[in-house]
C-alpha cells in the first residue's frame, strides 16, 4: 500500500507517499459506514487519544451540511485550522472514491498549512454499505457500524465491512437493549475478513476508543518504518 | 491527436470536482427559477450564452497558446462574484490535477508552479485539451456542453427531475451549443492578434447574485 514513488511535479498529484519538498507525507486514514454509526465520536476520541503524541488534522465530508466539522470544532478536539470540510454535493461516495481531487486538495493543503502532521483522518459523511475510500486518497480505511444498524450488517457483507483494513462495531453498551447478538456478529464478520481486524468498541465504557487508537498507532509505525 | 480523447475529458466522470458543483442550479432552484424540465432548458440556454460562451472562448483561447496570465485575468474580469472566482479556481485546480495525472508533461506542471491554488477552471480546460493533443474547437465543445450538463445533473438530484427530462432538455440545446462553439472559436482565434479583450464578456447578472447568496447559505448541497 506504500506507494513510495515520487512524483517531479510542483506538487503532488495524488497518492504520491512524498511531499514536493522530498519529505514524507502523513499517513492518511479514512472513517466510512452508515450515518450515526459512531463515525465522528471516533475522530474526536481518537483525536483526543492522539493529539498530545502525535500531529494531527482531520478531514470531514459531510452529506449536505458542515455537521461534523462543527461537532468536531464545537468539541475543541483539535484547534480550527487542523479541521477542514469538503463538500461532496450530497454525494460523500463520489468525494471520497471515483473524484477524490476536493479531498486531496484538503489534505495537501492542511500539511503545507499547518504541517508537518503525522496522521490526517478523513470521515465520509454516513452514506451506504458499499461506499470505501480509493486508494489514492487514503492509506487505511476503517469502516464503522453499530450494534443498533442491526446485528446482520456483518453477515450481509459489502465492500466497506469485508475489506475494511479495520472493522468497528460500535456502541456495544446499546446491544442488551437492542437484542443484537454480539457473538454472533463477530462469527460473521470473521466469516467475511478472515485475518482482517475486528474490534468491538463502545464510546461510552472506560476502555473507549483505545483499541481504535493501538491500531492507528501500529499503522503509523508501519507507514514511517 | 486523437479525436477520442476529447470523449475522456469530456466525460462526466472525469475526476477533476464538477460532481460537488450544480452550476448555479441550486440557487435558482431555490429561488423557484427552476422547477421542472422546460424552466431547467431556459436556465441552460441562459447559461449557455453567457458564462458558457465566455467558458468556451477562454478555453479555446488557452489551447491557441494565449498567456495562462492574461487569460487567468481575462477571467477574473469576466467572474464579478467573488464566490465563482473562488469556485472556478478551486475546480481549475482539481481539474489541473487530473489532467497532469492524465496526461503528464511540463507545460501543465508549469502552471502548476504558476498557480498553486488554481487557475480559472476553462483556463486549465483549455490546456488540458492541449495537453490531450486537442484543438481549440474541441476545449470549446467541452466548456460549452458542460456549462448546460453540471445543471442539468445538479437538477436531477434537486428536484428528483425525471432523468429523461433532462437530458432531452440538454439535447434540444445541441444546435445552439454548435453556433455558441463557433462564436468562441472564433473570438478565441481574433484574440490571437488583437488580445484577450477580443474575448466575449456577456454575463448573466443572476447566476452571479444567486452565486453570492448560496455560498452563504448555511445548509446546501452543492458547493456553487
Ligand atoms: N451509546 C452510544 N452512543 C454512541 C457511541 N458512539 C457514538 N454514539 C452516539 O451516536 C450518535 C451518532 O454518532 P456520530 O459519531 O455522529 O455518527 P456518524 O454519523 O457515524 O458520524 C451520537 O449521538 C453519538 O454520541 C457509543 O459507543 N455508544
Ligand atoms: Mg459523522
Amino acid at each position: 500500500m506504500h506507494l513510495d514513488h515520487s512524483h517531479d511535479g510542483p506538487s503532488a498529484v495524488s497518492a504520491d507517499a512524498r511531499r514536493p519538498d522530498g519529505s514524507r507525507r502523513a499517513l492518511r486514514i479514512g472513517l466510512g459506514g452508515p450515518v450515526g454509526s459512531g463515525k465522528t465520536a471516533t475522530v474526536a476520541a481518537l483525536c483526543r487519544a492522539l493529539r498530545d503524541e502525535l500531529s494531527l488534522a482531520v478531514v470531514t465530508n459531510d452529506i449536505y451540511t458542515r455537521e461534523d466539522a462543527e461537532f468536531l470544532l464545537r468539541e475543541a478536539v483539535l484547534p480550527p485550522e487542523r479541521i477542514t470540510a469538503v463538500e461532496t454535493g450530497a454525494c460523500p461516495h463520489t468525494a471520497i472514491r471515483d473524484d477524490i481531487s476536493a479531498n486531496l486538495e484538503a489534505v495537501e493543503d492542511l500539511e503545507d498549512e499547518v504541517g508537518p502532521l503525522d496522521l490526517i483522518l478523513v470521515e465520509s459523511g454516513g452514506d451506504n454499505l458499499t461506499a470505501t475510500f480509493s486508494k489514492g486518497l487514503v492509506d487505511a480505511q476503517i469502516f464503522v457500524i453499530d450494534v443498533a444498524g442491526g446485528d446482520d450488517i456483518p453477515r450481509k457483507g459489502g465492500p466497506g465491512v469485508t475489506t475494511a483494513d479495520l472493522l468497528v462495531v460500535n456502541k456495544t453498551d446499546l446491544a442488551p437493549y437492542v437484542g443484537s447478538d454480539l457473538a454472533r456478529m463477530a462469527a460473521d464478520a470473521k466469516a467475511q475478513r478472515a485475518e482482517l481486524p475486528v474490534v468491538f468498541q463502545s464510546l461510552r465504557s472506560e476502555t473507549g476508543v483505545r483499541d481504535v487508537a493501538a491500531w492507528a498507532r501500529a499503522q503509523l509505525a508501519a507507514w514511517t518504518a | 491527436m486523437s479525436r477520442a480523447a476529447l470523449l475522456v475529458l469530456a466525460d462526466g466522470r472525469f475526476p477533476a470536482g464538477g460532481h460537488a458543483h450544480s452550476g448555479g442550479a441550486e440557487a435558482a432552484v431555490k429561488a423557484g427559477r427552476i422547477t421542472g424540465g422546460a424552466s431547467l432548458e431556459d436556465f441552460c440556454r441562459g447559461r449557455l450564452h453567457t458564462a458558457g460562451l465566455v467558458s468556451a472562448s477562454l478555453a479555446a483561447a488557452a489551447v491557441l497558446g494565449l498567456d495562462v496570465r492574461e487569460l487567468d485575468a481575462a477571467a477574473d474580469a469576466r467572474t464579478p462574484s467573488p464566490a465563482l472566482r473562488a469556485a472556478a479556481r478551486k475546480l481549475g485546480r482539481q481539474l489541473l490535477r487530473a489532467a497532469r495525472a492524465t496526461w503528464p508533461g511540463d507545460e501543465l506542471d508549469a502552471v502548476a508552479r504558476e498557480f498553486p491554488k488554481g487557475a480559472h477552471q476553462p483556463v486549465v480546460l483549455g490546456l488540458a485539451a492541449r495537453a490531450a493533443g486537442l484543438e481549440a474547437v474541441d476545449a470549446a465543445y467541452c466548456a460549452a456542453y458542460e456549462s448546460v450538463s453540471g445543471p442539468a445533473s445538479a437538477t436531477v438530484r434537486l428536484l428528483s427531475l425525471d432523468p429523461f427530462d433532462a437530458t432531452g432538455a440538454l439535447a434540444r440545446l445541441a444546435p445552439e451549443l454548435d453556433r455558441v462553439v463557433d462564436r468562441a472559436v472564433e473570438a478565441a482565434r481574433r484574440a490571437v492578434d488583437d488580445g484577450v479583450d477580443a474575448l466575449p464578456a456577456a454575463s448573466g447578472p443572476l447566476l452571479e447574485i444567486g452565486a453570492e447568496a448560496h455560498a452563504a447559505w448555511a445548509v446546501r448541497l452543492f458547493a456553487s
